[in-house]
């Protein structure tokens, strides 16, 4: 199986690997999948008060395709507003890496982490306010 | 570090052809190209000499006598052949068949075939160890069991199963003892006498000779009767028709001769070899585990489980590595490998396992580049990965609910 350059560069040289404080109310945590299904991905997000997210920082466990996947998404999300990164699809990151079709899965778990992650800022925010 | 070009780390998938494997085979493919069935002329004679020399020596690496071996093309092929071909003999008085569940999948599914058809098959468990409970088997015995079947060397694991004490008890209880060793012949001795084994299955690309040809030992004293699956010309005296290949089956005769006299040699070299990568390994990175046996089990095969680093990841950052991946996660199913399960290797950990096999032309250099190359990027994937910082911080990941998908 050929990977694209696109993707090998993810996976030889990931972006935005880290971990930012989970208890800070700026940043929201996803973390999604299962160890026994082969991938779990941690993405977190840190929000500045117009509401715009300035970073972004992932550790995956899975394959390839999954650490390319979500190395991309970080890069994706920075900049935009919580509504913009809501709305990035699955097939977008798909299509960017070319990922084979058993790997869309990856994909698709990097689309729910970054949702799970803005969830997790919201609910953080609401509460205390 | 230098690059270096790709590397053969798989040799259970299968093995390079000795050079002198070929060498011996070589003419008889242009030059002595008679067909070894054929009685009344010297072509058939001379073909017919090369294939009988190569009877003896497969006859002569396992203890047995040259009559007792046909050629077949290969493992698949001789475990269908004893199964299939001894129940179907055998099946109107006997029709209890055990096995055991990290068989082979050729031999797994070969039972499958005769259970359809009024056998009953027990699939014995293994210990966590990789081997089978030999009480297990005994209580599994009873007045209808025709066959065992248990390999002798695994594929996957390297783990060598209790050949002889199978033996013993099959003896005692007048059933038939199968055992696949397409990975046992050469690395470790064999016996049919000593080991109480009346069928044997061979591979040859397992042992540095050609894919595509191997060997079935049927014993004759007491006698093994088995129904051919092949009929036609009544070749390898009628229990497999069809004309020999002469070539393939010099070749395999001359890759046994060989590990005749270079066997213990060579297991010195290959223990001396897995030595070095195992604990140079476990050195740098804590929680690798070995699957399969630590004691008994072949030098050439490492089975291990890198702790929150996933296998196919791994495969890929050590490219130029082949080895086999434990995780059957390449394929189009996300299922961890059916072996592993067997040992209780629980799943999240199946998904970090690699196969990594040494052999005759593996050299040092390159073990310790493996070595090197490993360390380096189980530790740059840890860094990545989100369980193992889990762990570091002393989160228990199986208390976590996990969104299974
Ligand atoms: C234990 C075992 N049995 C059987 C086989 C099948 O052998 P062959 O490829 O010669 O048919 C293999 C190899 O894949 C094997 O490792």
């Amino acid at each position: 199986m050929a990977y694209s350059k696109e993707l090998l560069d993810h996976y030889e040289n990931p972006k935005n690997v880290g971990s930012m404080d989970k208890e800070s109310e700026e940043v929201g945590t996803g973390l999604v999948g299962a160890p026994a299904c082969g991938d779990v991905m941690k993405l977190q997000i840190k929000v500045n008060k117009k509401g715009v997210i300035e970073d972004a920082k992932f550790k995956t466990f899975g394959c390839g395709s999954a650490i390319a996947s979500s190395s991309l998404i970080t890069e994706w999300v920075k900049g935009k507003n919580l509504d913009e990164a809501h709305s990035i699809k699955n097939t977008e990151i798909a299509n960017h890496l070319a990922l084979p079709p058993v790997k869309i899965h990856c994909s698709i778990l990097a689309e729910d982490a970054i949702k799970a992650a803005i969830e997790d800022y919201k609910k953080k925010n609401r509460k205390n306010r | 570090m230098n690059k270096m070009k790709n590397i053969y780390f798989d040799y259970q998938a299968t093995t390079p052809v000795d050079p002198r494997v070929l060498k011996k085979m070589m003419p008889y493919f242009a030059e002595i190209y008679g067909n070894p069935h054929s009685r009344n002329h010297s072509f058939g004679w001379e073909a017919e000499e090369g294939v009988e020399i190569a009877r003896e020596r497969v006859a002569q690496i396992i203890g047995a006598n040259p009559k007792e071996i046909i050629f077949t093309s290969g493992a698949t092929e001789s475990n269908n052949l004893a199964l299939k071909g001894v129940s179907e003999f055998y099946g109107d008085k006997k029709n209890h068949i055990i096995t055991c569940v990290t068989e082979h999948k050729c031999v797994l599914e070969s039972c499958r075939h005769l259970s359809g058809r009024g056998f009953d098959v027990t699939y014995l468990p293994v210990q966590s160890d990789g081997l089978i409970n030999l009480e297990e088997l005994k209580n599994a015995i009873t007045d209808k069991t025709l066959i065992v079947s248990i390999m002798g060397v695994h594929n996957e694991i390297g783990v060598i199963q209790p050949l002889e004490e199978i033996g013993k008890i099959c003896r005692s209880r007048d059933i038939f003892f199968h055992t696949d060793c397409a990975q046992a012949v050469g690395k470790i001795k064999l016996d049919v006498d000593k080991m109480n084994i009346d069928l044997m299955s061979i591979s040859g690309h397992k042992i540095y000779a050609p894919k595509g040809v191997g060997a079935l030992y049927i014993r004759r004293k007491p006698r093994v009767r088995i129904s051919s699956m092949i009929s036609g010309g009544g070749q390898e005296r009628g229990m497999r028709s069809g004309t020999l290949s002469p070539a393939l089956c010099v070749g395999l005769g001359e890759a046994c001769h060989i590990y005749l006299n270079e066997m213990d040699k060579e297991n010195k070299i290959l223990q001396k070899f897995k030595k070095m990568m195992l604990d140079g390994i476990r050195k740098a990175c804590p929680d690798v585990y070995l699957n399969g046996s630590e004691k008994s089990r072949v030098p050439g095969n490492l089975n291990l489980s890198f702790a929150y680093v996933e296998g196919e990841s791994l495969m890929m950052g050590i490219k130029n590595l082949a080895v086999s991946s434990g995780s059957a996660c390449t394929s189009a199913s996300l299922e961890p490998s059916y072996v592993l399960k067997a040992l209780g290797v629980e799943e999240e950990l199946a998904h970090t396992s690699l196969r990594i096999g040494f052999g005759r032309f593996t050299t040092e250099n390159e073990v310790r580049y493996a070595t090197k190359t490993i360390i380096n990027e189980v530790l740059r994937l840890r860094e990545l990965s989100p369980l193992w910082e889990m762990a570091q911080e002393g989160v228990d990941i199986s208390k976590i609910k996990w969104a299974h998908h």
